[in-house]
């Protein structure tokens, strides 16, 4: 039975104005109990979907889904419609997001929301202020420059007057952006979707969801407090309770989130009332955001403290502790006094207590699980529910709907974390170090400094004592650099900045003995599988999923992208092919979930293929360097010259005493060397005989800094960084790793066939930057815009410096301005040679040298195998 | 308040006379009229003096915490100088484990400075190993670099003179060569054999305590006028001290206990309640079993002279200690001193330049401690050593309360609900306020200097008065000493709290 819209407008919170529901959220439930209301609907037996949620996010997408056609949805709220979160945000949407998808989603919100008013006639308050960001120091300072310069916020700028109202002393600067919303009525936002869809979605409040019944994997049915429903679709939009209600399952699903209490205040009306355009104010550096408030302020921030809450679920304790605590805002309050001295004598309205969830990488949770199909999740919001919400629900609703998002959502997708971030003491130290850091100086390279040390290869405590410096990455410590005896260690750990970092001098040592002598880099975070088979059933699965052809020797290593039906990258990986019907895939780390589900996904049920993840079998180390081949011929007795040992092959030998390790001729860097894949049990031996052995040869331990600088200069491509879901061979110049000549049918081969012919939109470029001072100017990062003869041609997505150019080099993607009807046009190899192009850091430009090819210097002279020697060739395409 | 019937009298280990007519303890010092005026220290001077021994370790995690997360210690000197002393070590050989003591010292400082420098490497040498103990005299012998023992967790304050290192280094090495001699290398370390290490620890060094002072004194009888070293063993011996020692290994807690210093553990059930666990006993006239065991051991005809006004032979409160040879040595041997050794004599106090009265059947004191064990528990939080300056004013429960409170941060004043009309700048005053009435509390990071700050601050009611507080510290060098004795505090954090 579809909601009547003569029933509606009782389901709607009364429309004047803002109501606030007590001392806090649950203290007083029942606010949310409309008395004369108490007739339930009845609860239908099937459904095609199921949302549970009725918050901003769940009505959302119940909204994106019936708008694509969607009939037969049930929206489960066990409370009233956006009375948890929802009800108490502070209401801002800000667009000015540190990732690109999330300014696209926050967007999206932005016109959503400025279109339902109008749509439905319910009055949103929507009202646009922009905002001021204050900088009290020169970090700041520059880090709101790269975001305005990465914005393209033309309408901003930049001013250091004193502005009275807000008592600046330390250092200041605004950025002003025309790009912040605020809602006044807030309770009636999702309600706001749902008389657009009313025609397919039925709403049942009061209605708790116990469990997801799945079968064979996929879902089957959601059991209620009031009877079950059958269902093809789940969508978990629970907001804080998604952890438990994803445990809940008959399959648990891991929803990596946790709640932390979060503050504001309510000033009642000043005096002289605050009009409603005025911009919200942003200062990081005093841990506060304020916006008017009926007349008054809202103030609210993310303080250095915050309280976790709910660590072991629903707890009703916790419900009734969550009162205001004047105590914990008061730094708070102070830092907003400091800021509007005039707010003194304002009075008191509330502190509000509204928990809100956060994530072990501050962005939100997005798409299909990966053990059940059919199983969905949106949530954890950090606290920017508002703003993402609209674009996050029409994203996940593409998703359902087509399979896949209309937008690069991997850095939200719910599998870039498993089950090993799903332990709640991980969670609960975690979020209190993303609270803060919502509002924290991020500069180039951070890392996060809880819940670490948790995957760790075997040779972590030697590697440590020799002066280790550790980044995480999904759980595994790798090496990013190794301190030398007598450096001041205390003062490179803090060093924090956007210009030329401490470590220069290390990792350009480590990167010179990488090119001169040899180094080992311990890399065994590395996702690794093994697909084994009776018959030809794994090399057939390959070759459905692989670009490039896997039918090749037994011992070649391949180099090959795994696309989706548009042709884009869903991985990017090194296989091996071990036997005739056994293979050995090597992922990027995080890709440990994503392509485990993705292969899974097309695999067909046969009990004679067998995949198996092996990643924590063996811990891998590259040698990396000329006298790599000096080391393994010392320690194997075997010739490793590339007349016996070619590049790009993978033999099992011994090394040392340990027999049966996996080595290969590659090194993810374009230098000579080798990867040796050693099970765990003889990590120790192995290295400690390379190590020792190695001591002629002049060998040292490096880490990735120097492995990253290798890459960029020699134009290599990773996944996730540079390459996505949405970038085909054809645009990062890998033509040459596709089976085109091959008559394999391959996925995506249809549309990189029609790629080839319409041409690409987009080219994957380096850019080697000229005129720029490693000493004194800031370091492009990643996320720089990059211009054209004066034009926005792209972004870049990753740069290191090369030490062997002297230059910084950035990867990135340009395509040329779309045609007269707003069409892409195809990008010609002149659009690259013929172009002055800059890269903007932070406002200023530096002029840059825009390459298709790398620098073939750069590569040592190597006998490779013939057919990866060539490169692709863009003429004439 | 429990604890503080007490008379001040009993506040002086010593006393040579009968205890003089009580005071009560909650009884202000004067600091107007006739007296000599005495001037209050301010705010700031209180923090500094309550704050100049404060000690904190973390200790990193991993398999050598053995579960510890850190401690925190303090300690506040009444006598000039202060009698007490603290050690903590972790012991690095083998499995190893963490020691930590408190010493109450008596006529002098100099028993409790070097027990606490030299107890914990016989307490090693007892347990290490015979194998070890071989490579260790092998690397003496060969005047090789010797593996560290044990890693000293020290406050730079905390004395730590070499000055008779030589001799000690001496005895210590005898030591570990008798055992090298005379024992058999037991199969597996049990609970057993540790317990019996401890008692074997005190005993030899008490043993060679007694022995340096000897050699000491059949030598230098010559030398007069030399000046009298304070370390010289004689003086260590004249003097005396308890000791309360915890040493940490495995999961497991061993108390070895000698005297009136006391370990008390910080429990917290499930509800989340505190409860204070006793896990050593006293070793003076309050213990029956003490009592039984002293009278036990000489004649009945001692029966109403061992023990008088709760003393030992009238004078000594713990009935265990190190040193205090008067109570011990031989009357040939003590009347060897008093005739040869006035030098020293004349350094002590009155009470010391004589025998005991009724000295008949030393030894009448013991360095034998009593050693418990208790295996840590998730709800075991805390536990924590002190000398009886901290005991005999406050009671376990609140002890253990109040470390709990400033564990979990209950101190906090209930939560504040503005009224009606209120405006941000006087809220903000009001939480400031606030925030400096806890931090005054919560300025003690330590908890040691926490549980200081309630001893001697407290105003019956749980919080601490600022003013008694200030009266208590600004008490010249004479009086103190009558109300106040040396604290001597170490929290040692097992688990956290649940909050």
């Amino acid at each position: 039975m579809a909601l009547s819209p003569v029933l509606l407008p009782r389901l709607l919170p009364p429309q004047t104005g803002y109501r606030l529901a007590g001392r806090g959220l649950w203290t007083s439930p029942h606010l949310f109990t409309v008395s004369g209301d108490s007739q339930l609907l009845p609860l239908p037996g099937q459904a095609r979907v199921v949302i549970c949620g009725g918050g901003i996010v769940g009505t959302s997408v119940a909204y994106h889904l019936a708008k694509l056609g969607w009939t037969d949805i049930v929206l489960l709220e066990q409370g009233r419609l956006g009375a948890g979160t929802t009800r108490l945000c502070a209401g801002i949407v800000s667009v000015a997001k540190p990732i690109s998808i999330e300014c696209k989603m926050a967007n999206y919100s932005n016109t959503l929301y400025e279109q339902l008013e109008g749509e439905t006639g319910v009055k949103t308050g929507y009202v646009k202020t922009g905002s001021l960001c204050l900088a009290q120091n020169q970090d700041r300072f520059i880090s709101l420059k790269r975001l305005a310069s990465r914005l393209n916020i033309y309408d901003c700028f930049f001013v250091m007057p004193e502005y009275r109202k807000l008592n600046l002393h330390i250092f200041m600067h605004f950025l002003l952006s025309l790009y912040f919303i605020l809602f006044l009525a807030l309770s009636h936002l999702p309600s706001l979707f749902l008389p657009c869809s009313y025609s397919g979605v039925q709403i049942l409040e009061r209605t708790t969801v116990q469990q997801v019944l799945v079968e064979k994997g996929h879902v089957m049915a959601v059991e209620t407090d009031r009877g079950s429903i059958e269902c093809e679709y789940f969508v978990n939009c629970a907001g804080q309770w998604a952890y438990e209600l994803g445990q809940a399952s008959e399959m648990k699903v891991s929803v990596p989130l946790h709640g932390c209490e979060h503050f504001y205040l309510l000033t009642k009306p000043l005096q002289e009332a605050v009009p409603p355009s005025t911009p919200v104010v942003i200062d990081m550096d005093g841990r506060i955001y304020a916006r008017q408030w009926h007349g008054g302020f809202l103030s609210g921030g993310f303080e250095k403290n915050p309280k976790p809450i709910f660590t072991e679920g629903r707890n009703q304790l916790e419900i009734q502790n969550m009162q205001e605590d004047w105590d914990h805002f008061e730094p708070m309050l102070t830092s907003l006094l400091r800021r509007m001295p005039s707010l003194e004598s304002a009075e008191i309205h509330q502190l509000v207590n509204c928990p809100e969830s956060f994530t072990p990488d501050m962005r939100c949770l997005m798409g299909e699980t990966p053990g059940v199909s059919g199983y969905y999740v949106l949530a954890g919001m950090n606290s920017s529910g508002l703003a993402f919400a609209g674009g996050a629900g029409k994203y996940l609703a593409e998703w359902m709907t087509y399979g896949y998002p209309t937008a690069n959502v991997w850095p939200l997708d719910v599998k870039r974390f498993g089950n090993l971030q799903s332990s709640r003491t991980f969670l609960r130290h975690r979020v209190m170090e993303v609270m803060p850091l919502l509002y924290e100086l991020k500069v180039p390279r951070w890392d996060f400094q809880t819940g670490r040390q948790l995957r760790t290869s075997p040779l972590y405590d030697r590697l440590d004592t020799q002066g280790a410096r550790w980044m995480e990455k999904h759980g595994f410590e790798r090496p990013k650099y190794f301190v030398p005896p007598g450096k001041d260690l205390l003062s490179l750990d803090q060093s924090k900045t956007f210009y030329k970092p401490d470590w220069f001098d290390i990792v350009g040592a480590e990167v010179k003995c990488c090119k001169e002598a040899v180094c080992v880099i311990d890399m065994s975070s590395f996702t690794k599988f093994e697909l084994t088979s009776t018959g030809d059933q794994a090399l057939e699965l390959l070759q459905h999923l692989c670009a490039n052809d896997l039918d090749v020797p037994v011992g070649h290593i391949i180099h090959t992208g795994m696309l989706n039906e548009r042709g884009g990258y869903e991985n990017d990986c090194s296989v091996v092919r071990l036997s005739k019907n056994s293979f050995f895939i090597v992922s990027p780390t995080d890709q440990q979930v994503h392509c485990w589900s993705w292969i899974k996904k097309h695999m067909p049920s046969d009990p004679h293929l067998h995949l198996e993840d092996v990643s924590w079998k063996y811990t891998a180390l590259n040698l990396i360097g000329p006298r790599a081949m000096d080391v393994l011929a010392e320690l194997s007795y075997v010739s490793m010259t590339p007349d016996h040992f070619p590049s790009m092959f993978c033999k099992e030998m011994s090394v040392g005493y340990a027999n049966g390790i996996r080595v290969m001729s590659m090194t993810h860097t374009g230098e000579p060397g080798f990867m040796l894949y050693i099970p765990i049990e003889y990590a120790l031996h192995v290295y400690n005989e390379v190590m020792s052995v190695g001591q002629k040869y002049g060998i040292r331990n490096a880490g990735y800094y120097a492995l990253r600088s290798l890459r960029i200069e020699k134009f290599f491509a990773f996944w996730g960084q540079d390459l996505d879901a949405f970038t085909t061979p054809l645009e990062c110049g890998r033509e040459f790793r596709v089976k085109f000549d091959k008559d394999t049918d391959f996925l995506g081969r249809e549309a990189l066939l029609q790629q080839r012919q319409d041409g690409v939109t987009r080219r994957f470029v380096m850019l080697v930057l000229e005129d720029h001072d490693t000493e004194l100017d800031l370091w492009p990062w990643w996320g720089e815009p990059i211009y054209r003869n004066g034009q926005l041609a792209g972004t870049t997505t990753s740069s290191a410096y090369s030490y062997t150019l002297e230059r910084h080099v950035c990867l990135g993607f340009v395509s040329p301005p779309p045609g007269p009807e707003g069409l892409p046009t195809p990008i010609t190899p002149d659009f690259i040679n013929r172009g002055d192009y800059e890269v903007d850091i932070a406002g200023q430009r530096y002029p840059a040298k825009a390459k298709l090819y790398p620098f073939s210097s750069l590569f040592t002279q190597q006998k490779r195998r013939k057919d990866d020697l060539e490169l692709s060739n863009l003429q004439g395409k | 308040m429990l604890g503080r019937t007490g008379s001040v009298g009993l506040l002086c280990r010593f006393s040579s006379t009968s205890p003089p007519p009580e005071i009560s303890r909650l009884h202000y010092p004067a600091s107007s009229g006739s007296r000599k005026e005495v001037r209050q220290l301010s705010p700031a001077q209180v923090n500094q003096k309550l704050k100049a021994n404060e000690y904190s370790h973390t200790i990193p995690r991993g398999s050598a915490s053995h579960g510890v997360l850190g401690f925190h210690s303090n300690m506040l000197p009444s006598n000039q100088p202060g009698e007490d002393r603290r050690s903590s070590a972790t012991f690095l050989p083998g499995h190893g484990g963490l020691m930590f003591g408190v010493f109450d010292g008596h006529a002098g400082p100099f028993c409790a400075h070097a027990v606490s420098q030299r107890l914990f490497y016989y307490m090693a040498v007892a347990m290490l190993p015979l194998r070890t103990l071989s490579e260790l005299e092998r690397a003496v012998e060969e005047e090789r670099p010797v593996p560290p023992l044990l890693e000293w967790h020290k406050h730079p304050q905390d004395h730590s003179d070499t000055d008779g290192g030589e001799a000690s280094a001496y005895s210590l090495r005898n030591y570990w060569q008798e055992r090298l001699e005379e024992e058999e290398e037991e199969e597996e370390e049990d609970d057993s054999r540790v317990s019996s290490a401890l008692v074997s620890a005190f005993r030899r060094l008490d043993y060679d305590l007694s022995v340096e002072a000897q050699v000491y004194l059949s030598r230098r009888t010559d030398l007069h006028g030399e000046a009298v070293s304070q370390s010289s063993p004689l003086r260590v011996v004249l003097s005396g001290c308890t000791a309360c020692v915890a040493y940490i290994s495995g999961g497991t807690i061993r108390l070895a206990n000698l005297g009136d210093s006391r370990a008390v553990l910080g429990v917290q059930d499930a509800n989340g309640r505190w409860s204070a666990l006793s896990l050593t006993n006293d070793h003076n006239a309050q213990n029956p079993d003490e009592l039984q065991r002293i009278l036990g051991e000489h004649p009945p005809s001692e029966q109403r002279t061992v023990i008088r006004h709760e003393r030992l032979l009238g004078q000594l409160l713990p009935f265990r200690a190190f040193g205090d040879v008067r109570f011990k040595w031989s009357v040939e041997m003590l009347n060897r001193v008093y005739e040869t050794r006035h030098d020293i004599l004349s350094a002590l106090g009155e009470a010391l330049r004589t025998p005991p009265p009724h000295y008949l059947t030393p030894p009448y004191l013991s360095a034998q401690p009593e050693v418990t064990w208790h295996r840590i528990t998730p709800a075991d939080k805390f536990l924590v050593l002190a000398t009886d300056g901290l005991w005999e004013v406050m009671h376990r429960q609140m002890v253990i309360q109040l470390v709990a409170q400033q564990l979990t941060g209950l101190q906090q004043q209930r939560p504040i609900i503005p009224g009606t009309g209120m405006t941000l700048g006087g809220l903000q005053h009001l939480l400031l306020e606030r925030k400096g009435r806890a931090l005054s509390e919560l300025e003690d990071q330590n908890a040691a200097t926490h549980l200081l700050r309630h001893a001697l601050g407290d105003d019956g009611y749980g919080a601490v008065a600022p003013n008694r507080l200030a009266k208590m510290l600004s008490l010249p060098t004479d009086l103190a000493r009558r109300y106040r004795d040396d604290i001597t505090i170490t929290v040692i954090y097992l688990n956290e709290p649940n909050m």
